[in-house]
């Protein structure tokens, strides 16, 4: 419970912050918008030259895009700057503020800032996924809709740990700035489904970076094609790898010494 | 005991220039030597974005009896993979760095130095390419042994590689650098990146070779900058052009690195009026 309230108070704080500077929202709903339309020329590159793509069509492929970049979204508000702001603690020696805080430290680091006005990501991702359902031949039934919300909220936990734990590097690795690249770059595999790369890229992008069950997953529910036995596997791994993730933190943490000491 | 004072190196402006890049790019290699995992990590992700195209392309290849408008999965994968090389060198001192430099304070010491700021960074950034192209070898190898290339390149498409790639370089950092005066006027110059950015992508060859893009892209292509720091080096290896467009192609790098000088002087006499420091 208590966890909840300190969630909920820098959230307040950080959305208060946010709303000081609204230009940005422009400035935001701007490059969301090229965001979009540099997404939406792939496509339709891409489709006029085949009319599917492993199987899925032009209005199936929008739905992904759209989940990828809705995902997208969460991760620009919510995930990104708390771990930029982690690494930048451990550079710079200031991480002891939030280990000398009583809350739990993995809370804290994972909660200290949000960028509302990447929110627009969220909903234009959320357009685009209404228009490629629209598209889509087959109904969307109650049961693929909470198959869906859930599958993305176990995406979405599993793309904090991921991001998580590369970032603890940072108690090893000081210089980390260019992870931000790095995550960018294998995030994008995330706009096409995963059975188009090739096996050794596939299971990379499914266990080893969890683009796949993060964004594939939860638009393979929405497109009548997730099986029970992919969820029942997307919900093991989530649990499997939140647990690694805090003991990998209290593993690093006891091989920081901080800059300062 | 008489001292001698070192004779100054003032035997001409070319050689002190050259000495002056010399050593600043050496200095640049031994930076940036230290921090080989933070290379990879930014090479890595940079990989990427090419092999995705890539994967996707030949996929359609594939589905469509072995090419898409005459362009088979190994020429797909030769195009990618020399893209890889060509974007390590594009990458230059750009519009978000000037960003960092005027918001950090960063700038007012750097006026205090004698050259002009394009040639330490330009230095620096020339040094970094040759850590940047060794580490890029691995991973080169990697990628030829999981797509198989379709690459047979000439010796004078060899040669006019690897001149190319400083074209694209010279030429991307001028207009990086002429972007990045925006930051003098505002703080929020990102959305004008992106702008740039998505240009870039869909008018250099960046996200799918020119050839595959409809004829109205490819002509107004013709007529920016865009594609000779990315089409053209990598079409210069692996497509098959004539001598004369190999040749032109140079040409055309040139002319874009003067026009892109003379866009940045101009946007510099006016900010360097306009900038009053951070931290002064």
């Amino acid at each position: 419970m208590n966890t909840l309230r300190v969630a909920w108070l820098y959230f307040r704080v950080g959305v208060m912050n946010e709303l000081q500077y609204r230009v940005n929202f422009f400035v935001q709903l701007f490059q969301s918008l090229i965001q979009v339309g540099t997404g939406l020329v792939m496509l339709s590159l891409v489709y006029s030259h085949t009319t599917e793509l492993n199987g899925w069509t032009e209005s199936e492929l929008l739905s992904l895009l759209g989940v990828q970049i809705m995902l997208g979204g969460f991760i620009h508000t919510f995930i990104q700057p708390n771990m930029e702001l982690l690494m930048q603690d451990v550079q710079q020696g200031t991480l002891d503020y939030a280990l000398t805080k009583p809350e739990d430290a993995q809370l804290l680091v994972s909660v200290r800032q949000v960028r509302i006005w990447q929110i627009v990501e969220v909903i234009s991702g959320l357009v685009l996924l209404t228009v490629g359902l629209t598209g889509v031949e087959s109904s969307i039934g109650i049961v693929d809709a909470l198959a869906f919300g859930f599958a993305l909220g176990i995406g979405g936990v599993l793309v904090y740990c991921f991001w998580l734990i590369i970032t603890i590097g940072a108690f090893w690795v000081v210089r980390m700035e260019h992870v931000l690249e790095l995550f960018e770059g294998i995030y994008q595999t995330g706009r096409w489904p995963v059975g188009v790369y090739p096996g050794w890229l596939r299971y990379s992008v499914t266990f080893l970076v969890p683009v796949a069950f993060a964004v594939t997953v939860p638009a393979q529910a929405l497109t009548s094609r997730l099986q029970w036995q992919t969820l029942a596997l997307s919900i093991g791994f989530g649990v499997v790898l939140f647990g690694f993730t805090r003991w990998f933190w209290h593993f690093g943490l006891r091989n920081y010494s901080g800059a300062s000491a | 005991m008489s001292v001698r004072a070192a004779p100054l190196p003032e035997e001409g402006r070319i050689r002190s220039l050259v000495d002056f890049y010399g050593t600043m790019m050496r200095v640049s290699v031994v930076a940036q030597l230290q921090y080989r995992v933070a290379q990879y990590f930014y090479m890595l992700g940079m990989v990427a974005e090419p092999v995705i195209y890539l994967v996707v392309w030949s996929t359609i290849a594939r589905q469509h009896g072995g090419a898409v408008n005459g362009i088979t999965a190994g020429q797909f994968a030769a195009y990618y993979i020399v893209w890889t090389l060509v974007r390590n060198m594009n990458i230059v001192f750009g519009a978000p760095f000037w960003e960092y430099r005027i918001r950090e304070g960063r700038l007012a010491g750097d006026l205090l130095r004698p050259l002009n700021i394009l040639h330490y960074d330009l230095a620096f950034f020339a040094g970094w390419k040759f850590v940047v192209v060794a580490l890029w070898i691995p991973i080169a190898i990697g990628l030829s042994a999981v797509f198989h290339p379709d690459l047979h390149p000439s010796a004078l498409e060899i040669v006019v590689f690897i001149a190319a790639i400083w074209g694209a370089y010279f030429v991307r950092s001028m207009f990086q650098a002429t972007i990045g005066m925006l930051n003098f006027w505002t703080t929020r110059g990102a959305a004008v990146f992106d702008l740039y950015m998505a240009s870039e992508m869909l008018l250099s060859g960046r996200l799918v070779p020119l050839k595959l893009m409809p004829g109205w892209v490819q002509t107004l292509a013709d007529f920016l900058p865009f594609k000779w720091t990315f089409g053209y080096p990598i079409e210069s290896l692996v497509g098959d052009l004539s001598t004369r467009a190999l040749l032109f192609g140079l040409g055309a790098q040139v002319m874009w690195t003067v026009v892109g000088y003379v866009l940045f002087t101009f946007a510099w006499r006016a900010a360097i009026k306009r900038f009053s420091a951070v931290g002064a």
